[in-house]
């Protein structure tokens, strides 16, 4: 197989366990030949002893104990299947509303959001919530999959129903990209093969349709950002006064020769060399990971940001944060955390929490300062020093935060800057 | 003009430097947990490149089953010689000497489970705060929902109900004294990634990956090698046979597949073809549906 230039798409599935979540999702490894004979045969055995008929593809993406004992996801589990064209990562989140935070988790990263409609039932509170978290979090490309059409007899008319529906709701949110799939994931129908059963869908199959999407834009590659994780000394007889600044590029492109700044010192200087192990190279890009060495001797450390000196981030202690609270215990007002940012750790306050979010309406709600698990809110943080920050909505990584709770190391809440 | 994004291959290996230098700064004492396999010198070699042109920062933890194969530890030693790095052995025939454990009994006994106590009485003594080992999300079900930084407490226990949320690229490694992480760098490669970049970096593996003569018998579907370790049923017939593993472990657990792969060129195209999951050979995965969950709740790798 010729995998050279095969990108890796990362997308994230919210559903319960109604939806056909699971049967999508095992319908995608079973069709595409992803299912090795001894899971096959596991799960086959454990489709007879349950009772089901036939094989349960559900079952594939069984994890713990106690989730086979419940029948339900709790956590965020991985899949990964290649095809000739694409390596998938796929994260399998819970859909129902006790586990928004898992459903952010997996969101985190994706590059598309797959989200399960069942055909009965058309576009429901669930729904609404799953494309909110999609749209929060910026996944740039959202698929919506009208799953368990063969029990609407296919039924073209129910289909552009939904899709009326959805960008009723759509239309009023940061969506950008949206796809409409008719499909029956029990039967295959558009999952991996074309339906025989819907000819009046002219799209293409999921599967095709995961391989081809553009997502080489899907990283900004305009903001040059380069945090620095830690310094490379290696003080041997080879390199005796080598400084490398190790990391990953966040964003944009780094050329050697370009004129840099160093945040939030502020130092300027030209970058002498980008090394690999492999050798040098011209230039380095998103998220690519190299060492960087400048022409002038000047202080930086982890936690600080090299940036292009014509285009730099704000610096910033004062910021409007979009908060999803991960953990049981609920945020305690004006308390001291860990915010991480890039590789900068920093003390943080809670300082004005300025709105929630009703997970059920999606409306605001602004007499309500409690914040628990799974609350979604907009709020003011004040940082000790400045943060290197860009917003969320243009720049993924030097726009998201977390903050950790000192007094457990727990980390409690996942921000994206307004 | 060249193009402005990494195939799947860069980007793992990107993400997975990334994660070893994340490991280096965020803690005091890291190891990386080497057992010869294939996966562990992925890591190994994916470390070299991350702090390039410096030396790995870490030493290499080996927990000596003392049921080793004998090319294994060879290739560990020269490994060791090559990076100039510090060896931590931690051994289980010490502890079975000393009465911290005791070997199982009956048919099937491994020293499998026994690791478990040697794993974490040797990240105590040398105050490891980090253990970077080489599992894959895609081996097993319980390591699917395994994070890349995984807490655990200071029993050396996993609580997977209880997990970190891991979010962005923002890995969160506070820990209390006496607690220690577990580091997954290679999270998102599946056993063909491995061998794909193996073959593309041309990776020294040992030589049992690579189809050999050797003697074995046949138990449980597979062919386990002849050992002084192994206890022969009377049935039981020990042939020659040209095989080759496709995961190393104990070699009392460990099952080898007939096979003509000599080459990176072949395995990669023998295991683009395999109709049977990696771990399928390894009875240690047998015992039950849980097994590796159980053992890793204690501390298993």
């Amino acid at each position: 197989m010729a995998l050279d230039n095969n990108q890796l798409l990362r997308f994230t599935t919210a559903g319960s366990v109604d939806d056909g979540k699971s049967t999508l999702i095992g319908r995608l490894l079973y069709d595409s030949k992803s299912i090795f004979e001894d899971q096959l045969a596991a799960i086959e055995s454990t489709s007879k002893k349950k009772g089901h008929d036939g094989l349960d593809l559900a079952l594939f993406t069984d994890g713990l104990r106690d989730e086979r004992e419940q029948g339900i996801t709790i956590d965020v589990a991985y899949r990964y299947f290649t095809t000739p064209k694409r390596k998938f990562i796929i994260a399998d989140t819970p859909g129902h509303i006790q586990y928004t935070r898992n459903m952010v988790t997996g969101a985190s990263t994706a590059n598309v959001a797959t989200i399960l409609i069942d055909a009965r039932h058309g576009v429901i509170e669930q729904t609404k919530r799953h494309a909110f978290i999609a749209s929060l979090l910026q996944i740039p490309h959202i698929i919506v999959c009208v799953n368990k059409m063969d029990l609407v007899d296919f039924s073209e008319k129910v289909f552009n129903n939904i899709v009326r529906q959805f960008e009723e709701i759509s239309s009023k949110m940061l969506i950008t990209d949206v796809r409409f799939i008719p499909m029956s994931a029990l039967l295959g129908d558009n999952v991996v093969n074309r339906s025989k059963n819907m000819d009046w869908y002219q799209g293409a199959p999921m599967l095709h349709i995961l391989e081809t999407m553009h997502i080489s834009s899907d990283i900004n590659k305009v903001d040059a950002r380069f945090p620095v994780q830690t310094v490379l000394r290696p003080q041997s007889d080879t390199h005796r006064d080598y400084r490398g600044y190790a990391g990953r590029v966040a964003s944009g492109v780094l050329r050697v020769g370009d004129e840099i700044t160093v945040m939030p010192s502020g130092f300027t200087s030209i970058i002498k060399s980008i090394d690999t192990f492999e050798g040098e190279i011209k230039e380095a890009f998103a998220p690519m990971s190299v060492s960087i060495t400048l022409e002038d001797d000047i202080d930086a450390s982890r936690g600080d940001m090299i940036v292009r000196s014509n285009n730099k981030p704000e610096a910033s202690q004062d910021i409007e944060v979009m908060l999803c609270w991960l953990n049981n215990n609920p945020a305690k007002p004006r308390a001291k955390y860990i915010i991480k940012h890039t590789s900068n750790n920093q003390t943080a306050m809670i300082k004005e929490i300025i709105y929630k979010i009703d997970i059920h309406t999606l409306g605001r709600i602004n007499d309500d300062k409690e914040l628990g698990m799974n609350d979604i809110c907009k709020v003011k943080i004040r940082t000790t020093k400045p943060l290197m920050v860009d917003s969320y909505r243009e720049n993924r990584v030097t726009g998201s935060i977390i903050l950790v709770d000192d007094t457990t190391n727990e980390t409690v809440a996942a921000g994206m800057i307004v | 003009m060249s193009k402005y994004y990494l195939n799947y291959l860069d980007e793992l290996e990107s993400e997975a430097i990334f994660i070893l230098r994340e490991v280096w700064a965020q803690f005091q004492n890291p190891v990386i947990l080497f057992s010869g396999g294939k996966d562990s010198i992925l890591v190994t070699h994916l470390a070299k490149k991350a702090f390039y042109p410096a030396k790995i920062p870490f030493p290499l933890m080996h927990v000596d089953t003392g049921h080793n194969f004998p090319e294994t530890i060879q290739f560990r030693d020269d490994v060791v010689k090559e990076l100039g790095v510090e060896l931590i052995v931690g051994s289980v025939q010490e502890a079975i000497d000393d009465g911290r454990v005791a070997e199982e009994r009956g048919k099937n006994a491994t020293r499998n489970t026994l690791q478990i106590t040697t794993l974490l009485d040797a990240i105590e003594s040398n105050k490891v705060d980090c253990a970077i080992g080489g599992g894959r999300r895609d081996e097993e079900k319980a390591r699917a929902k395994e994070r890349f930084f995984s807490h655990r407490d200071d029993f050396g226990q996993w609580d997977p109900k209880n997990q970190r949320p891991e979010l962005w690229n923002l890995f969160n490694g506070k820990h209390f004294q006496g607690e220690h992480f577990r580091a997954f760098p290679i999270s998102n490669w599946t056993e063909m990634d491995v061998w794909n970049y193996i073959k593309r970096e041309n990776i020294a593996i040992p030589s049992l990956y690579f189809a050999h003569e050797r003697e074995v018998v046949k138990r449980d579907g597979t062919w386990i090698p002849n050992s002084e370790f192994l206890i022969l049923e009377d049935y039981e017939e020990v042939v020659t046979k040209k095989i080759r593993f496709r995961t190393l472990g104990d070699i009392t657990i460990t099952g080898g597949d007939e096979s003509e792969a000599d080459t990176l060129e072949k395995i990669a195209i023998e295991v683009a073809g395999m109709r049977n999951t990696e771990r399928g050979n390894r009875s240690d995965d047998k015992r039950s549906e849980s097994a590796m969950e159980d053992r890793k709740r204690q501390g298993y790798f």
